[in-house]
């Protein structure tokens, strides 16, 4: 090969790898990337995982593959070698059915056990009684209520900082995604049904949600806004939303399934059934023992510590939701 | 025209090459007709407890009437098997006897089915009651409809079997027919375990 | 009465939108200029005896060609439309239930009634060519699965004149597609359209197994067969066991909005969630269905262009083969959100890595046969080239968003939107741009001209990487996919206007190649049997360019794998395979029944979307009654005298 070639290759990969650096450290501003919670936390590192161990197969593979265009052309003076009848080699073969091999077995490993992580609540903050969200998309806003502040909010909710948040969520009429990405991924709402996720913000500040599942005509319109503050403040914004007027009652409940959009609202008190209706009416069950059957993650304490699955349930206790069945 | 360009000879061999590509094929229908069946078989289980409040199948169901289909359906399966023999045994009018059995039995089974389908509507168990009524018709339904058209397809073979005769063509439908008998005849003795029995223990 | 026409005419058709309107008017007339044009030239009786009627695996697989770069171009002008509201935030160009209904066509036309039969252009334009046959098992059914696909097509695409289009998502999940959802008449014409040509999908893969294992030449076993006919195979048997369940979804989907039945819906103890799981298990596979064929193509270009036999060639079988099985075991991953238990979410994770595994190994395969070769670049190479980066990348997306934990985080989000189209356009479409490229000459008799063809492949290319890897990072930031517009407040503007600069490239790509074959049809390059420079290793390229009806004069005997390659070498050494004798050839005859029986089917398919009995009843008659008469007819064939093969291989320059 030429030396000019050589130039020409060394300031391509370069400016490649440049590239791809630039990418890279400009990406870690997006929200995914930037995570402000444990649960986004863990996984923004297995997204950086899962990057690193297909870059391991893609680099050298996209290196090959342009090596071989370069240098097996059909021209006349090409001295490179030509075996128009090798067809197969056993080492060869095995070779890469191996290695891709080990690179899945890798990469599922991680999965595996961060899947297993993640429908439990935070580990680091499992001293520290949690906040229960119940969450309802309805067509075409959000409806959050604190069953044990007993206030209710529409489009945002405000949450103490390093504190465990339990959402159990629903949705009144399509089904719908519930997204804070800088907080976690996201989990179903779905009719008559509430499932479980936990997020945890681990600092203050703003962060956007949305429904990520497609609900209708003004789907694109159910963005929320998440708040986290130290827990003084948000022990002071409880005590304020209490002394507001509004009731979320029935009546509140039926003017709000209008379809349509709606401005940010709170409610100083709530009808603490309401929740579990929503969900008995279209379609969920009663849990045998007492309450709601929720799918999705552990509630708190539950198989994150071993010592303690005797001890009383703090989720259960404070918002009356029951166990989950774990095997469907 | 075919004459005057290939014997009888060729253009057997062609005919039952083509034929055979066709019991080829209609094997495969039967597999797909399998996965349709069962879709449908899961769906049934999933929301066979979903009675919202209404009846289920213990209260629906009752034991003399599908067992009586089942017999009639079983025994058509048995009168097909024998027009094939008899087809074998190249006797076309002990065949079409035999074909006209089948799908007497068959109508037959289909009266007992409508009678049902009807006497439950009158309960006021209807397709829109709950989701197990939905998945129960849905399912009893759609064996029913296979069971209809199986009858007019038999009735068009017997008048080609009268105008044509035992030829290649004809052996070769009236084989597939009695395979998509027999196979209706599976699906049954599935539906009679799954959703009657079940149903009602 | 007037008044309750004007009713009926303002609930039946769409108004109230400029864009509908001027596209009232663009169909109306070009309608009429068809008509004309047929009538002027007196072509009518020509369109029934030479393609309505027609039986001809090549003039159903270029009848399919031409129905779906229509659609590649209506599902293509959806992409623009929704590219153009998305490029800068808070634009008011579409209303929000236009652009959903505009994504929701988009998704169903590009998957069903585009990547489909184009996918079955190729069968058709191919099989029989590649393993020395002379039609398809069932000549009759394939005619009938173009139609029903046709008129299932047509049922969904006239919605969006008459009616108004289903807005519900291209897999359009319950509740939101139930009456409760979605009260119109959209969601009903997307189920019949489906259900139709979905008869039709199913009928093809049955047809095709056939083919393909009944009616090889003489000497092909199976593992000397093309590896294009093999992805055929696999892909096919993907259908059979796919196809039923998708019929049944949205068959129960039907009764739910027809007759009151509760499968799906909020009340009555339905379960939205089983929908979600039912179109999964077809939908999972389907994609696979549609990118098998892809993988079948790439192996005989690379072939052919590296002058080199395929490298791995049981590997390559074997692979396509665990592929089309573990695609029935995935389909979980497009709901790890479900909340399923840790458990199932593992395994699906893991099957989902796993079928990366077979897939790499093709793209191993195929960068060995070029290793030590002699790569020319004409176009199916050069589409096959942008396929392999484009492919590995998507390839590798996949496997993240395979990820459980991590997919939280992608799902519903440009992430995904960015790798489905990474694979199905670097991967579905350029592998079947490039298998068109490859065997046009065969079924036309001309080349297309490169010069044209680079400035598309080059256009295509760019564009597709401007306007996706943009929605990579948007999805990292939050951008969820459908929502039809955004505030400034979120800082996706660049990133979107890039992306929408990236599809009118494509846009233009597109134009280009329509060019070219205008260009083309004119002054292409005449091509030979062998059309691409002679290096041709399979049996379509050792017959004439285009065909004559009934294929082969007389049937191979085949030896070897590549059989065609053998026998050209041999003839170098001076070889001579023995003549074989002419024969009298058995043809099917053409029918009428297909296109008429397809017809009443889309009779049927308005009826029940409108609710008009009558109009179902006369429909349903209709199917009844056109399937009798196929069953009555016994004169369905008929011979080729051994003189009329002769004269006809004479004109064609091949002596017997």
């Amino acid at each position: 090969m030429k030396n000019s070639h050589k130039w020409l290759w060394g300031l391509g990969i370069a400016l490649a790898i440049a590239a791809v650096a630039i990418v890279v450290v400009w990406s870690g501003s997006l929200m995914v990337l930037d995570p402000k919670g444990p649960v986004a936390e863990i996984q923004k590192n297995l997204i950086w995982i899962s990057v690193i161990l297909c870059a391991v197969i893609i680099v050298p593979v996209l290196g090959i593959f342009a090596f071989i265009i370069v240098r097996y052309r059909d021209k006349p003076d090409n001295k490179a070698p030509y075996e128009p009848n090798w067809s197969h080699s056993t080492k060869l073969e095995a070779i890469w059915w191996g290695i891709p091999i080990v690179i899945v077995v890798l990469l599922g490993y991680f999965t595996v056990r961060d899947t297993y992580k993640l429908v439990k609540p935070p580990a680091e903050t499992a001293h520290v009684a949690p906040v229960t969200i119940q969450v309802t998309s309805m067509d075409w806003k959000w409806l959050f209520q604190y069953p044990d502040q007993d206030i209710a909010t529409i489009n945002y909710i405000n949450i103490p900082e390093n504190t465990p948040i339990q959402f159990v969520l629903t949705s009144s009429a399509a089904m719908n995604s519930f997204w804070i990405p800088q907080l976690g991924g996201q989990t179903y709402a779905m009719p008559g049904m509430a499932m479980r996720m936990w997020l945890q913000a681990d600092e203050t500040g703003e962060y956007f949600g949305s429904g990520a599942n497609f609900t209708g005509t003004d789907f694109a319109k159910m963005n929320f806004t998440v708040k986290s503050m130290s827990q003084d403040d948000f022990n002071d914004w409880v005590s304020k939303s209490q002394q507001e007027t509004a009731k979320l009652d029935n009546a509140a409940y039926n003017k709000l399934s209008v379809k349509g959009t709606a401005d940010i609202q709170t409610f100083g008190s709530m009808d603490p059934n309401l929740f579990n209706s929503i969900v008995i009416k279209n379609g969920g069950h009663h849990h045998p023992a007492n309450g709601l059957d929720i799918r999705g993650a552990y509630p708190v304490k539950d198989g994150s510590n071993e010592s303690s699955g005797s001890e009383p349930d703090a989720a259960n206790q404070t918002s009356g939701l029951s166990q989950p069945e774990m095997n469907h | 025209m075919q004459q005057h360009i290939v014997s009888p000879e060729v253009h057997e061999h062609h005919t039952q090459e083509q034929e055979s590509l066709k019991t080829a094929g209609f094997w495969l229908f039967l597999v797909s007709d399998t996965l349709l069946f069962g879709t449908l078989f899961a769906t049934y289980v999933v929301l066979v407890g979903h009675t919202n409040g209404g009846p289920s199948g213990k209260e629906l169901f009752e034991i003399p009437g599908f067992v009586a289909s089942t017999f009639l359906l079983l025994t058509s399966s048995f009168t097909s098997g024998l027009a094939v023999l008899q087809m074998q045994a190249k006797k076309l009018s002990g065949m079409i006897f035999w074909l006209i059995m089948t799908l007497l039995l068959g109508a037959a089974f289909l009266y007992l089915e409508v009678t049902e389908f009807v006497n439950l509507v009158h309960e006021g168990a209807n397709i829109g009651t709950s989701a197990f009524l939905s998945a129960f018709f849905t399912l009893v339904g759609t064996h029913g409809i296979h069971v209809t058209v199986g009858i007019f397809w038999c009735i068009g073979l017997i008048f080609q079997l009268r105008k044509h005769g035992i030829t290649t063509v004809t052996k070769r439908k009236i084989s597939n027919f009695s395979l998509y008998w027999h196979f209706l005849d599976v699906i049954w003795i599935f539906l009679f375990s799954v959703v009657y029995l079940m149903g009602v223990m | 009465m007037l008044d309750s026409i004007k009713d009926f005419a303002a609930d039946f058709f769409v108004t109230g939108d400029p864009l509908i309107y001027g596209a009232d008017v663009s169909i109306a007339l070009v309608s009429i200029a068809i008509v004309f044009v047929l009538t002027y030239f007196k072509k009518w009786k020509w369109l029934w005896r030479e393609w309505l009627t027609t039986v001809d695996h090549k003039k159903i697989g270029i009848m399919y060609l031409i129905a779906s770069l229509l659609m590649l171009f209506r599902g293509g002008v959806d992409a623009l439309l929704m590219r153009t509201q998305l490029a800068l935030p808070n634009v008011e160009f579409l209303q929000a239930d236009h652009y959903n209904a505009i994504f929701t066509t988009h998704g169903t036309i590009m998957i069903l009634f585009m990547a489909m039969p184009m996918m079955f252009a190729l069968f058709n334009m191919v099989v029989p060519l590649q393993i020395g046959a002379r039609d398809v098992a069932f000549p009759f059914l394939n005619a009938l699965s173009f139609w029903l696909f046709l008129m299932g097509a047509m049922l969904l695409n006239v919605s969006f004149v008459i009616g108004g289009s289903p807005d519900a998502g291209w897999l359009s999940y319950p509740p939101l597609s139930e009456l409760s959802g979605s009260p119109g008449v959209g969601q009903d014409f997307y189920i019949w359209g489906i259900q139709i040509s979905g008869i039709g999908s199913l009928a093809t893969g049955i047809n095709f197994i056939v083919t393909i294992l009944k009616m090889r030449a003489p000497g092909m076993k199976l593992m000397k067969m093309p590896l294009f006919s093999w992805s055929v195979l696999s892909a096919c048997i993907t259908i059979l066991f796919a196809f039923p369940i998708l019929t049944i979804t949205l068959a129960l989907l039907f009764l739910d909005r027809y007759f009151g039945a509760h499968f799906f819906t909020l009340d009555g103890g339905g379960m939205s969630m089983m929908y979600v799981n039912l179109i999964w298990m077809w939908g999972h596979p389907e994609v696979y269905i549609v990118v098998l064929p892809a993988f079948g193509i790439f192996s005989e270009i690379v072939a052919t262009f590296s002058k080199k036999t395929i490298f791995g060639y049981k590997s390559m079988v074997f692979a396509m083969m665990v592929i089309s099985v573990l695609s029935f075991f995935t389909w979980v991953h497009h709901f790890f959100t479900m909340g399923s238990s840790a458990d199932v979410n593992s395994f699906f994770a893991i099957t989902t890595m796993a079928i990366a595994i077979p897939t790499g190994v093709k793209v191993f395969n195929w960068l060995f046969t070029m290793f030590r070769g002699r790569i020319s670049f004409q176009s199916p190479m050069l589409w096959t080239m942008g396929f392999i980066p484009c492919f590995l990348v998507g390839g590798a997306t996949g496997v993240m968003l395979a990820v459980a934990p991590a997919d939280f985080q992608y799902h519903n989000s440009y992430f995904l939107i960015a790798h489905f189209h990474q694979v199905l356009i670097g991967g579905v479409v350029f592998g079947y741009l490039a298998g068109i490229y490859y065997w046009w000459p065969k079924l036309f008799g001309f080349k297309l001209d490169e010069k044209r063809g680079r400035w598309a492949f080059w256009t295509w290319n760019i564009g597709f990487y401007v306007c996706f890897f943009p929605q990579y990072f948007l999805g990292l930031d939050g951008m969820t996919r459908r929502v039809y517009t955004y505030g400034w407040d979120r800082g996706w503007a660049a990133l979107n206007f890039t992306s929408t600069i990236g599809a009118f490239m494509m846009g233009i790509g597109f134009l280009f190649q329509v060019w070219q074959i205008a260009y083309s049809v004119r002054k292409g390059e005449r091509a030979t049997g062998d059309a691409w420079g002679g290096n041709g290793r399979t049996l379509e390229w050792s017959i004439p360019s285009p065909p004559p009806v009934y294929n082969f004069a007389v049937v191979p005997q085949v030896k070897h794998a590549d059989d065609w390659f053998h026998v050209k070498e041999d003839k170098a050494k001076g070889i001579e395979r023995p003549k074989q004798q002419l024969e009298p050839i058995h043809m099917p005859k053409n029918s009428a029944i297909p296109f008429v029986m397809a017809s009443f089917f889309f009779l049927v398919g308005f009826g029940f979307t409108f609710h008009w009995t009558w109009m179902i009843i006369v429909g349903a008659l209709g199917v009844f009654g056109s399937l009798f008469a196929r069953s009555f007819s016994y004169d369905v064939d008929y011979y080729i005298p051994v003189d009329e093969v002769i004269e006809t291989e004479r004109k064609l320059g091949r002596s017997y």
